[in-house]
């Protein structure tokens, strides 16, 4: 029902020569209910298939669709009552002013709910931030904190997609389990579709059932969770990139 | 019993868990009251206001004699002089007098300029900024215009435009001192405008206006309160600027400004009759900038941390 399809889609910046592709000739598809990751080294251009989807980049071509919506450059308003997003940096995606009931309120109110009370304790209680939270203001907020709010922001119009862009990249190794797993505890529960970018491998294989590697802006593989845990690319730089996520290892010349 | 009552209040007021929205706000406020209490300049410059603003209240009540009363045999009286605390001006009004009631009409164009210009130029910055393009374009290039122009020019072309006076005063005060304030907010504004949590809200399908007005304006607002106090002393100069060229303030209203340029004529033998306004006009501006000072650090949400 809400499955995600992207179909040669090329997004760039800037005119003529000073013309930038982030993206070339993408295409995958996210059946409904599963997860799908986006791997690849910083700049490679996942981020950007994100904001393409979500309309934040006007400057793309190619198909998007999610479930029977076939998206345009203009999004519809009910478009974001079923796609939400989670940036990557908490630090960054909620403003300094407002505090956590101000950003539930706000989001609940846009889209048009009237028990606007009950669903922010709801919310809270969904993403296991104690009810004192509801009046304090970002920066009262640790990093793990924050990111649950933006998490309770993106549930907020209760979503049937969820796109997450890196969403512990910017936190504390003991507080990256914490949201993941809350991540997929909201998954189970909401029944939701995830699309997820990561350079961490080890996340991706935590969580999704199947992913493409990025390099330049260009899908080199789609790989299924098993061939990863397997170790089985067909790709030369997803081999490196598998590789090296279990860090550095000096080769025998080195060592010796 | 009342000792216990202020405690339960205090404890309401400071509690780190509120429990509705009212309870929230009144326990900010309570926060940024106790940030501000504890910075004793900001409180000088409180406590300079507040006396003006009494000033300006009781007036009539204050001032020992009639500030339009002539006495010209009691003329250029120096301070401590029976009757005249602070002297008397080159037409034997009574200086104290006339200093109280200059009040009134310092609080009125000050007043006034502080809630136009500033709104104006809140008002342009953010939508040039926010819109971005040929609105952008077209709106800096008309803020431009105005910068172009010496304030005090301007500000005399439109008085005579208009006609002398104080309400034309302000608001050809006004209309120079917008274009500050308008760059300030666009500047702002840009940075602003690509950060995530303006996507984010974008994301829950809010418009154009809610973001300016709700999401923008009030991080704009703590830098432009420091602008304008600081400006307000040169506003307090520039009317009387106009009043000395006659298109501010016309005689015998007691706006400080013109009655420094009466006394300019004396300056050497009668000193206090352009010092006393003069340091009336240093008082008052200096209340307004150390107010300020203290009042960023309230409204900067980094600062406020005490907790």
């Amino acid at each position: 029902m809400s499955d995600i399809s992207v179909e040669n889609l090329n997004v760039w910046f800037g005119d003529h020569e000073e013309r930038v592709d982030a993206v070339k000739g993408a295409s995958f598809d996210v059946p409904s209910g599963s997860s799908f990751g986006l791997v690849g080294e910083s700049g490679s251009g996942k981020s950007t298939i994100l904001r393409a989807i979500m309309g934040l980049v006007p400057t793309w071509s190619g198909g998007l669709k999610i479930g029977d919506l076939t998206l345009g450059h203009k999004r519809p308003k009910t478009f974001y009552k079923d796609v939400q997003m989670v940036f990557q940096d908490p630090y960054a995606s909620l403003h300094p002013r407002h505090s956590v009931d101000q950003v539930l309120g706000e989001t609940l109110f846009l889209h048009g709910f009237k028990d606007v009370d009950r669903r922010i304790l709801q919310l809270l209680d969904d993403v296991g931030l104690g009810r004192e939270f509801r009046f304090r203001y970002p920066h009262q907020l640790s990093g793990g904190q924050r990111q649950r709010v933006a998490i309770a922001r993106a549930l907020a119009p209760e979503p049937s997609v969820i796109l997450l862009d890196e969403p512990t990249s910017a936190l504390d190794v003991s507080v990256q389990a914490e949201v993941l797993n809350l991540l997929s505890d909201l998954r189970d529960e909401h029944k939701l579709t995830y699309l997820m970018v990561s350079h961490n491998l080890a996340v991706v294989a935590h969580m999704c059932d199947a992913t493409a590697v990025m390099q330049n802006g260009e899908i080199v593989e789609v790989l299924s969770v098993e061939d990863m845990r397997a170790m089985n690319p067909s790709h030369p730089y997803t081999r490196n990139l598998l590789e090296g996520s279990f860090g550095y290892k000096p080769t025998a010349e080195q060592s010796a | 019993m009342a000792e216990i009552e202020k405690q339960g209040l205090r404890a309401w007021l400071m509690t780190d868990t509120p429990t509705s929205r009212r309870h929230a706000r009144f326990a900010a406020l309570y926060a940024g009251w106790l940030t501000l209490k504890a910075n004793p300049m900001a409180m000088v410059g409180l406590a300079i206001l507040i006396l003006l603003l009494g000033m300006a209240a009781f007036a009539p009540l204050l001032s020992p004699h009639d500030p339009f009363e002539q006495n010209l045999i009691g003329r250029l009286q120096s301070m401590g002089a029976e009757g005249h605390i602070l002297g008397t001006d080159s037409l034997g009004r009574d200086l104290l007098s006339r200093v109280i009631y200059g009040s009134r009409i310092t609080l009125y164009i000050v007043a006034l300029v502080a809630l136009i210009a500033p709104i104006v130029g809140l008002l342009v910055g953010t939508v040039a900024g926010y819109t971005g393009g040929i609105v952008d374009a077209i709106l800096m290039r008309i803020t431009d215009i105005f910068l172009a122009f010496p304030r005090l020019v301007l500000a005399l072309a439109f008085v005579a435009a208009l006609g002398a006076g104080i309400e034309n005063a302000v608001l050809a005060i006004s209309l120079t001192a917008w274009p500050p304030y308008a760059r300030i907010a666009r500047a702002e504004t840009l940075t602003i405008r690509n950060s995530d949590y303006i996507a984010a809200v974008k994301l829950q399908g809010a418009g154009a206006f809610r973001i300016i007005t709700k999401h923008i304006w009030p991080l704009c607002i703590s830098s432009l309160i420091v602008r304008v106090t600081l400006d307000m002393a040169g506003v307090i100069l520039a009317a009387a600027g106009l009043g000395f060229l006659g298109l501010g303030a016309q005689p015998p209203s007691p706006e400080w400004g013109a009655m420094i340029s009466e006394g300019r004529r004396f300056i050497l033998d009668s000193w206090w009759v352009a010092t006393i306004p003069g340091l009336a006009i240093f008082t008052v501006s200096l209340g307004f900038n150390l107010l300020g000072d203290g009042l960023r650090d309230v409204l900067d949400p980094k600062d406020g941390d005490s907790a």
